[in-house]
């Protein structure tokens, strides 16, 4: 199976002010599609900012990450924009939806930026809001939703473009046990489907839904609890 | 993004925050409606003054004492007078149709019980023809009244009015300065100048009686004369200088003691005065439109600084800095074409109001009404352009992480 992801020799350098924060300090790794791979480390571990780069928010200061096999670390902001767009859905642990926008109205967001009819816009929302779950809340905002419901939409609105992969970062941090667990249900459902789920947790029952565990510590990979995860668990 | 939608994007972020976008647009609205109503009022003035200049006729020249100075006019002691005669030997020039010697002083009219005070101006018989004004009952006086300095006057409507009521002023008596005047007609009503002064309010006598009788003087403050043509007037103008050098003894090279104005002159002059008007007001309500803008431009800034995390997830989901530009800059545009559109209605409204009260005509020109429209927009997009710009740079990271 080919790689989705892969990444190699990866170094992030921040400045600020003086000092300069050498926050990855050459990571390599590979993720095949399909995978589900939780990303754990303490903080200032580098994992955020591993994060951002596989999620096109931001360059890495040397290496490369090639997605889908195009290098995308050398691509230029609005070429950026158009790959996270289309290839990657975001799932934040505070939700980030629109807070004066109705469920609908968040979840078809990316479609604005394609240049998506109005007409499929809402027709994709409607379907993406009932593959949650939440068929019969459109027009509800935010502030009607729990924190679940908020963050289905969440859910919504990232897979809304069929993305390439789903990152979520630590996305049952503010739920509760019963609803984390609906919430890593839906996850588990996409990734069943095809979908490649890279997720940051530190809570080690949320990372166990994954097949494998990566482990960051001051911008180095510790641990890459590998395929053999899996292959281990088949015997 | 395409325009129209990013135009709905904007004007859904408009209308959650209803009473903040129409306080912003405040500023606009009160410049456009300044603007468009002061240049409405003064465009109203000018036609006023430009219709009622046509009316007054445009083949007549004064002769003025003094010399010429900028705009006002300069007299010594050494200043020679104008005199009668100076009027005669004008009359005698071939494109001269007309001429009256002109001298004026104010005195109280008294009749019976009741007094005036007004203008007393001594014209020759030829200023009703000059001015096309004409006795509306009884008659002028003629030549050999003005020969024989005789005590007789024409009135005014005010002064008729003021001082007769309804009753007939012919025949009676009245006194001025002394004299006892027999009324022989009262003029036709001409109305105010354009800078508001009463024109019926004057009493026309004789200029020599007023030389002779009430003055004891023996010049005239100025001559009024009138040409066959219009086409005339640049060379009379011409034949009446070499005239009176001849008869001043004013050697060549020397400057006139006289100056001539013309119809012309004072029809430029006031022109220029109203466009410079035109232009002083335009400017002044301009920049209450400069400081709408900048309104407009603290209010995005701040919409921009509470709204960093919005941006940061529209730039997550694949927004682009241009789509996020285009977002607050139509915002901006939006609120002052909105605001434009309610002044220009809101101006209108002053206008209308304006020249219910003044009684004056106003020209809301359908030429403000567009630069007051364009003026707007522009501001709306330089004013705009800053905070959308600040808006479109932000990193997606630090905006998601913004509390």
């Amino acid at each position: 199976m080919e790689d989705i992801i892969l990444v190699e020799n990866l170094h992030k350098i921040y400045k600020t002010g003086d000092l300069d924060v050498h926050a990855l300090r050459g990571i390599s790794l590979s993720i095949r599609k399909g995978a589900f791979v939780s990303v754990m480390g303490p903080s200032g571990s580098g994992k955020s900012t591993f994060m951002n780069i596989i999620g096109c928010l931001d360059r890495p200061t040397s290496g490369s990450y090639f997605l889908e096999g195009n290098k995308v670390s050398s691509l230029e902001k609005d070429r950026l924009s158009e790959v996270r767009n289309r290839k990657i859905g975001f799932v934040f642990q505070n939700f980030n939806l629109l807070s004066r926008a109705s469920a609908v109205e968040n979840v078809e967001l990316p479609l604005i930026y394609n240049g998506t009819s109005l007409r499929k816009r809402t027709e994709l929302a409607k379907e993406a809001l009932a593959m949650v779950g939440l068929e019969g809340r459109e027009k509800h905002h935010p502030s009607q939703l729990s924190g679940g419901q908020q963050q289905r939409v969440a859910i919504a609105r990232a897979i809304i473009n069929k993305p390439s992969i789903i990152l979520a970062d630590e996305p049952t941090g503010n739920l509760d046990s019963k609803t984390s667990s609906e919430i890593m249900e839906i996850f588990k459902g996409l990734n069943e489907q095809g979908k490649t789920v890279l997720m940051i947790t530190h809570d080690t029952e949320i990372a166990a839904y994954a097949e494998r565990t990566v482990l960051f510590r001051d911008g180095k990979l510790l641990e890459d609890g590998g395929v053999q995860k899996k292959e281990a668990v088949k015997r | 993004m395409n325009p129209i939608v990013a135009f709905k994007v904007s004007y859904r972020a408009l209308r959650k925050n209803k009473v903040r976008s129409l306080l912003t647009t405040l500023g606009i609205i009160i410049g456009v409606a300044a603007v468009i109503t002061m240049v409405a009022i003064t465009q109203g003035a000018k036609k006023l003054i430009e219709e009622q200049l046509v009316s007054l006729g445009g083949n007549s020249l004064i002769v003025n004492p003094g010399k010429r100075a900028g705009s006002g006019v300069t007299q010594n002691s050494q200043t020679r007078s104008l005199t009668a005669d100076d009027g005669e030997a004008i009359r005698s020039l071939g494109g001269v149709t007309h001429v009256s010697p002109i001298l004026d002083t104010t005195e109280n009219i008294i009749w019976n019980n009741r007094n005036w005070f007004t203008a007393i101006v001594g014209v020759s018989p030829e200023f009703t023809l000059i001015n096309d004004w004409f006795p509306e009952r009884g008659n002028f006086f003629t030549d050999e009244e003005v020969m024989g300095a005789e005590r007789v006057c024409v009135l005014g409507r005010t002064v008729a009015f003021n001082v007769f009521g309804y009753q007939n002023p012919i025949g009676e008596t009245v006194r001025i300065a002394n004299n006892s005047f027999r009324v022989i007609g009262v003029m036709g009503a001409i109305g105010q100048t354009p800078g508001g002064k009463d024109q019926d309010d004057i009493v026309l006598v004789p200029y020599t009686t007023l030389q002779k009788r009430i003055m004891g003087v023996t010049d005239v403050e100025n001559i009024s004369v009138s040409v066959r043509d219009q086409k005339d007037i640049p060379f009379t103008a011409a034949q009446i200088t070499q005239v009176l050098r001849e008869r001043h003894q004013i050697r060549p090279g020397m400057e006139d003691d006289f100056h001539i104005k013309t119809q012309v002159d004072i029809i430029e002059r006031i022109f220029t005065i109203s466009r410079i008007m035109t232009i002083l007001l335009g400017s002044i309500a301009s920049i209450s439109l400069i400081v709408g803008g900048i309104g407009i431009m603290n209010i995005m800034l701040v919409s921009v600084t509470e709204r960093i995390k919005e941006i940061g997830i529209r730039m997550a989901v694949g927004a682009r800095e241009k789509d996020i530009l285009v977002q607050f800059l139509i915002e901006a545009i939006v609120l002052s074409l909105v605001g434009g559109l309610i002044g220009i209605l809101l101006g209108v409204a002053a206008t209308k109001t304006a020249s219910l009260l003044t009684q004056w005509p106003t020209l809301v020109s359908f030429g403000s009404i567009i630069l007051a429209f364009s003026f707007a927009a522009l501001i709306g997009i330089f004013f705009g352009l800053y905070p959308a710009k600040k808006a479109s740079k932000l990193d997606p990271i630090e905006a998601l992480r913004y509390e």
